[in-house]
């Protein structure tokens, strides 16, 4: 749990009023999540607007800018017109699974978003196997995606979801590998020892050429992961309307569009804590200052995301041929290689 | 306040496995397996078998669940309900189904199961050191009878799925 003095503070005054500690606990819990909601909705909106800002920039045009100071609430205008908009559906779709499925998308973002250590004192859920509760709880959200696909009783939407599931589980594959390899160096699947085993040499520097390899396949696979351009093939434009969510509307909508850069927020911070450190300052400058490491830690996401957001606004699409050619013959091969690398390095003891 | 959550659970659990072989529409039976899966895989993040319960989500939701979407996406249509079951079938079914929990649960009372205190979390390096140990508790020949029972399943399948070169 989060363990800030002022949290303290909360929790001793919740002691107080109600009867007993079990209560005090849910009622806490419950009061996290909130937070943690109204917080996440909040940083996607917010990853929205950088998003067309920075495609401005590269296009060298303005991108939203009306709506209040540099056009900061233009996202939060759409998203009231999303909210209150009318939920129009197919009427030969399973509206079961047809409603069911963007909470499967946006309920495993949320839920993995638990073990994200922000600072040393903010992080939710340290759980033992941190790493591993990522990957297991990530691979849920490709089963709302096939749904959406296949409950909207349409072919481009069928098309969608499936383009989905080869690419996908496919990349999940390399995202393991990759945290694999990360694991061998530090020996460790919990989040905060991860950071801990980095005080002295993040570990993007102190597995050599191996950590690299491991930091490049991460990048690659976790573009195609959270269905980002040039892996985008799940929703290309140009030949499937909209991909797996053509017949979605308002809320409905807006969930998969904010799982989707929720994802990427959380891919963003799963490579910050594996490679950079987590919330450690770089050469411990800023040791003993409080609440610098919530600093750190956003800086470098938010640099991990701009790769992410340069990557959109570079690189062509690929074919789906091409996309899994990619990953089954090149990132899959290299990447079973660079654990074995690893691990020799490991055994040798020389890593830094 | 654990025992409450404990029988939300077990109640979700059972009304979703019998919705799942009673429903008539594939795809949503496969949505009700999937979530006595995960009510499975909750329990056991409950006793703080964290590493088991991660396991289950990876391999069954993860895993076999999005085999059998994927499956069922390529054959099955909407608003084609699989064909009514014969009552015959039904009641056998039915008498299969009672012996067989008659046998779980004989099994169950008569063997005396000692209270575990939870809080005694398994850490992974435990379960490592088992998985590869070849002492007491060591499970290193299962382990890699299973390897190799995987590497040969995993050969055969891309035998099958190969086209012949002409």
């Amino acid at each position: 749990m989060i363990t800030l003095s002022i949290f303290s503070n909360i929790h001793q005054w919740l002691l107080g009023v109600l009867p007993d500690e079990s209560t005090v606990h849910v009622v806490e819990l419950i009061t996290i999540a909130l937070v943690y909601l109204a917080l996440f909705a909040l940083t996607g909106l917010f990853l929205v607007y950088a998003e067309r800002r920075i495609a401005g920039f590269f296009q060298l045009r303005l991108g939203p800018n009306r709506v209040g100071p540099f056009g900061l609430f233009q996202t939060l205008a759409d998203a009231l017109k999303l909210v209150s908009k009318e939920l129009t559906g197919t009427v030969k779709a399973d509206k079961f699974l047809y409603h069911l499925a963007p909470y499967f998308v946006i309920i495993s973002a949320l839920v993995t978003l638990s073990i994200i250590p922000f600072s040393q004192e903010i992080q939710v859920f340290d759980i033992d196997i941190g790493i591993f509760f990522f990957a297991a709880v990530s691979s849920l959200g490709v089963i709302g995606i096939f749904l959406a696909g296949w409950s909207s009783n349409n072919k481009y939407s069928l098309i969608g979801g499936m383009r989905t599931g080869l690419q996908m589980v496919s990349y999940e594959l390399s995202i393991g590998m990759a945290i694999v390899t990360i694991v061998l160096l530090s020996g460790t699947l919990q989040m905060s020892q991860i950071i801990e085993a980095q005080r002295h040499t993040w570990n993007i520097f102190q597995g050599h050429i191996s950590s690299l390899i491991a930091f490049m396949v991460i990048m690659i696979a976790s573009t195609a992961e959270t269905n980002r351009t040039p892996f985008d093939l799940v929703e290309a434009e140009s030949e499937l309307g909209a991909g797996f969510h053509t017949e979605y509307s308002g809320m409905n909508f807006a969930y998969f569009f904010l799982a989707e850069f929720i994802n990427m927020f959380i891919s963003a911070t799963i490579i910050v804590v594996l490679f950079f450190g987590g919330w450690l300052s770089p050469f411990g400058i800023t040791d003993g200052i409080p609440f610098m490491g919530a600093f750190w830690f956003i800086l470098k996401v938010a640099f991990i995301i701009f790769l992410f957001m340069w990557f959109r606004w570079t690189f062509p699409r690929l074919r789906i041929d091409q996309v899994l050619k990619l990953e089954w013959k090149y990132l899959l091969p290299i990447n079973i290689v660079n654990v074995v690398f690893m691990a020799f390095l490991v055994w040798m003891g020389l890593t830094l | 306040m654990e025992r409450v959550f404990f029988y939300f659970i077990a109640v979700a659990i059972i009304v979703f496995a019998f919705m799942a072989v009673t429903n008539r529409n594939m795809m949503r039976s496969i949505i009700y397996l999937l979530f006595v899966l995960i009510g499975v895989s909750s329990i056991y993040f409950m006793i703080e078998y964290n590493f088991l319960g991660a396991v289950q989500l990876t391999v069954y939701a993860g895993g076999i669940i999005i085999l059998y979407i994927n499956s069922i996406m390529l054959i099955e249509k909407i608003g084609t309900p699989m064909e009514k079951v014969k009552t015959v079938r039904k009641v056998v079914a039915g008498i299969i189904s009672v012996f067989g929990l008659a046998l779980t649960l004989f099994a169950i009372y008569s063997y005396p199961f000692q209270t575990v205190k939870s809080g005694n979390v398994t850490t992974v390096s435990q379960i490592g050191q088992a998985l590869l140990g070849y002492g007491n508790n060591g499970y290193v020949l299962p382990f890699e009878v299973i390897s190799i029972l995987l590497l040969a399943a995993m050969v055969g399948a891309i035998m099958i799925a190969k086209t012949e070169k002409k």
